[in-house]
């Protein structure tokens, strides 16, 4: 039987019918056609569907959309200011950190909550807090480059 | 050097917009109204007789709207081998036998992902399982399980190469060796599983999204296999999650969501599972290798015999091209006087095995590499020396295979030795070791018997002076968007963002055989010169008739501006030109047309990269872990039109070839893959990956645009077997069948040090 459910996603509130048992990438990407956040393994493997709940990374595939009831959701689409990118976001392009771009979103997100929570992490703590998350084209050495130059403008821009 | 004003600089993707805000739309993501989901029914058996598959349940599963079987899809059998038709063997759904675990029977489209799944159920399938042969040295053995009717010993392709005499070559040899080598198989693993969007519309006409590398391969085979003509299918690559080689031929996804939606007349999307991904998809040949290879006591190499078997898989795929490459890349990139080859693909009760980056590199490189750094060793000589010594060159002629023009591998060699001697001693557990490696930039077989040329492009100039660059060039991430309008920017004087792409739809843009064989840059890249060239040429016209320069003077476009190169001074702005040019033409655009085909160019490619990199590891003793501490390439990628495009597909590539030096494999059991998931198969992550450092390596390649050569293969090459070299300079134990896991770092540990103690012992 289908439930209600209240989500605030990107700073919207959006009242849902759904099946409990549904994840919330499947909500995300189905019942809202937010599919800026992917999926690749479906199991909690891969962190392409890394959002943002309260702040904190989670994999959106591993959580019930219910679990999210009454919190806050940041998903890609909610990072930038309209044509204004977010630091990140501008970041990644500047250093050529994504290529096929599927796991981009997750790797953004992911990146989002390490700088809020840490803004002049080292590249060791960079790598240690994107350990889980998976790119098969990139390499990983320039999404950390990405990360520490996203870092960087921003401590000038708290300055 | 030519200063550019486009190519050669770092410019960020022209799809990063669209990427890193969540924009960018896949198969994977897209929607269509009253679009139905598909999923797909497949064997649990690696070698089994179908007897019957009784499908009445599931169609009466509320919310199912078809369910397909061989009795749909014909008995056609399909393969990108149109010019060798008996290679085409794999047949749509499975009509009498399954022949691997994953092998497609049946196919359903439900209103929900969760009905189609319970349909797959509800499908009855009586199988009469077969003896089943699962390595290839057992299934070319009298007596083995049969896979194809009619194909004796399970090899159905030999492919030799030969040139010289190699028992002469042996005889006048002062050191022989003879070594083997064990192969892995590996998944591509992109993050975005296979997936295709089919839609029929009213006038029977076909529309297909899917997640491809080479959009004009799905429509001929899609055509071909719905009996369809080939124009009214249309085959349209939104963004793709990655390719790397898996995404080359017709795959179930495409053919299945195909036939359900003609059956139901209703749009139809299948998304392959991670599980699928890995069980039905393909996945990098498996390979036992056999090598010989003799010298002078000075090193210089005399003959070289290769023997490969390769472990095919259940249907041909691209294996065979594979099985060449692999031979053509194992006298690669010295020059042997004389070498043979010879090459069977031998089939198995698994699923095919195709191309993958690098197609036969790696595993050639791997092999041929190890034994390169073992025979130099016999004779007392360094690593790089022996390698210099023998070395290709500018002009080389391979007899009967191919000639290369430019070759910056000397230069190469020569950088890397300054390289290694400015890093000096290094730290105790640390090991260094190198890979020479070369690469097609592109491949001149036309096994697909195709009547276009390679590559085709168009470019149209609006009245506002922007410009429309058409391609069927596949960007599946590698960049090649970014690459194709950067070179249009340069030929045309103008900037990147004058360039608008549209490319990927097989009704607009005119034929490109896809992105496989690191072809775009120079063969779309000419074609898209060439457009680009024919647009200006245009324009120069106009420029000409306004100016009325003396006719020894020639025409430049630069920055938006059309001027007289011999006085820089006089010239008209890009914009006034272009108005003037549609009206002189009567209000028509202007059109640019380009084409590339290779003429002459031998048996393989055009154009080669090559290069040297140097590996260096640290070995734990007690674990067996190896860890890469840093990669340094010296690369010849011939002019580089984009250095971040390129670095990109530098740390891409050691990240994927470290993979499979090291840790990624798929074993089997009876023929099912025991690591199916992203969990169990190890890739490498953030914290496996090493510093890297590139060499610059300056050369021109005249059949190249603007003098480009490849730089997204051959760099997969080299990692796997200079790790390798680089764990036995380490720790002095030699492993030749790769992933070099812990497990074979310590076995091969013991068995050295108790080969040790024992000496010791029997001394005392």
């Amino acid at each position: 039987m289908k439930k209600e459910l209240n989500l605030t996603i990107n700073g919207e509130a959006y009242e849902l019918f759904i099946e409990p048992k549904r994840l919330l990438v499947d909500v995300l990407r189905n019942e809202l056609g937010l599919t800026g956040t992917k999926k690749g393994c479906n199991c909690g493997a891969c962190a392409a569907c890394t959002v943002l709940l309260d702040g904190k990374a989670v994999k959106s595939c591993s959580i019930l959309a219910m679990q999210a009831s009454a919190r806050n959701i940041t998903t890609i689409e909610g990072l930038a200011d309209g044509p204004n990118l977010h630091p990140l976001q501008q970041s990644f392009i500047d250093h050529w950190a994504f290529q096929c771009g599927f796991c981009t979103p997750g790797q953004i997100m992911a990146a989002k909550a390490l700088l809020d929570e840490n803004l002049k992490p080292t590249a060791e703590e960079v790598k240690l807090a994107m350990d889980g998350h998976l790119c098969r084209c990139t390499g990983y050495n320039m999404i950390v480059e990405a990360i520490l130059g996203a870092a960087q403008k921003l401590q000038q821009e708290a300055k | 050097m030519k200063e550019y004003a486009v190519i050669g600089k770092a410019t960020t993707n022209v799809d990063g917009f669209a990427k890193v805000t969540g924009q960018a739309q896949y198969t994977f993501d897209m929607v269509l109204p009253q679009m139905l989901y598909g999923k797909i029914l497949r064997s649990p058996y690696p070698h089994a007789k179908i007897l019957n598959i009784d499908i009445s349940k599931a169609e009466k599963l509320v919310g199912v709207k078809a369910v397909i079987t061989a009795k749909d899809t014909g008995e056609h059998k399909q393969g990108c081998w149109r010019r060798f038709p008996e290679l085409c063997d794999e047949p749509v759904l499975c009509l009498e036998k399954v022949r691997y675990i994953g092998d497609p029977v049946a196919a359903v489209a439900a209103i929900d992902e969760d009905i189609a799944e319970e349909a797959l159920d509800l499908i009855e399938v009586e199988y009469e399982p077969l003896p089943a042969v699962f390595d290839p040295l057992e299934a070319i053995k009298e007596g083995a399980p049969q896979i194809h009717d009619g194909v004796k010993n399970n090899i159905n392709v030999t492919r030799n190469i030969e040139w010289g005499n190699v028992e002469e070559g042996f005889k006048n040899s002062d050191h022989i060796r003879e070594d083997q080598f064990v192969l892995a198989p590996q998944s591509h693993a992109p993050l975005e599983t296979h997936g295709a969007l089919a839609s029929f519309d009213g006038n029977g006409r076909l529309t297909v999204w899917t997640s491809t590398q080479t959009p004009y391969y799905v429509q001929c085979l899609l055509a071909e296999t719905l009996e369809m003509g080939e124009n009214d299918v249309r085959v349209i690559k939104p963004h793709v999650g990655g390719g790397f080689g898996g995404k080359n031929e017709l795959f179930a996804d495409q053919f299945c969501a195909s036939f359900l939606s003609k059956k139901t007349g209703r749009p139809v999307k299948i998304v392959y599972s991670r599980e699928e991904e890995f069980i039905a998809a393909r996945r990098r040949i498996p390979m036992y290798y056999y090598l010989k290879i003799g010298a002078k006591r000075d090193g210089t190499l005399l003959a070289k015999e290769v023997r490969v078997i390769s472990d095919g898989g259940a249907y041909t795929s691209m294996n065979a091209t594979g099985l060449y490459l692999t031979g053509w890349f194992s006298a690669f990139p010295y020059k042997y006087p004389n070498y043979k080859y010879d090459g069977y693909k031998v089939y198995t009760n698994k699923n095919p095995a195709s191309s993958m980056r690098g197609f036969g590199a790696p595993q050639a490189v791997f092999a041929g590499e190890s034994q390169i750094d073992m025979l130099a060793e016999d004779l007392g000589i360094d690593p790089l020396q022996i390698r210099k010594r023998n070395a290709m060159t500018p002009h080389y002629v391979v007899p009967g295979q191919a000639t290369i023009e430019s070759c910056g591998l000397p230069q190469a060699l020569d950088k890397m030795g300054e390289y290694l001697k400015k890093r000096g001693k290094l730290l105790k557990g640390r090991g260094i070791g190198l890979a020479c490696y070369g690469f097609n930039s592109g491949g001149v077989f036309n096994w697909f018997h195709t009547p276009y040329a390679f590559s085709s492009a168009l470019v149209k100039i609006n009245i506002d002076g922007k410009v429309d660059l058409y391609t069927l060039a596949a960007d599946v991430g590698q960049g090649s968007n970014t690459t194709l309008a950067m070179i249009c920017a340069e030929e045309l004087g103008v900037h990147l963002e004058d360039i608008r792409l549209h490319t990927g739809d097989t009704a607009l843009c005119s034929t490109d055989l896809g992105a496989w064989a690191s072809r775009e840059t120079l063969m779309m890249g000419n074609a898209v010169k060439m457009a680009a060239a024919d647009a200006k040429r245009q324009l120069f016209e106009i420029a000409a008739m306004k100016m009325s320069p003396n006719i020894v003077y020639d025409f430049e476009a630069k920055d938006r501006r059309i001027y007289i190169r011999e006085r820089p001074d006089r010239g008209l702005s890009y914009y006034d030109v272009v108005k003037d040019a549609i009206r002189a033409k009567d209000g028509q655009l202007i059109i640019g047309r380009g084409y590339y085909t290779p003429h002459g160019k031998g048996m393989i490619s055009p154009a080669f990269s090559f290069g040297v990199q140097a590996v260096e590891v640290e070995v734990d003793r007690e674990t067996g872990r190896v860890k890469i501490i840093k990669v340094t390439t010296a690369h010849d990628s011939g002019q580089v039109i984009n250095p971040l495009g390129v670095r990109g597909q530098l740390e891409g590539a050691i990240m994927m070839a470290a993979g499979y030096g090291l840790c990624e494999d798929m074993p089997t059991d009876e023929g099912k893959i025991l690591n199916p998931n992203l969990v169990d198969y190890q890739l490498i992550r953030y914290r496996d990956m090493p510093e890297t450092e590139t060499i610059e390596i300056d050369t021109y390649e005249p059949e190249g645009p603007f003098g480009a050569k490849e730089a997204g293969e051959g760099l997969t090459c080299p990692t796997a077997g200079a790790l390798a070299n680089a764990i036995y300079h380490a720790v002095g134990v030699r492993i030749n069948d790769n992933p070099i896991t812990p497990e074979k770092v310590l076995k091969a540990l013991k068995e050295k040090e108790g080969k040790f103690t024992r000496r010791l012992t029997r001394k005392a």
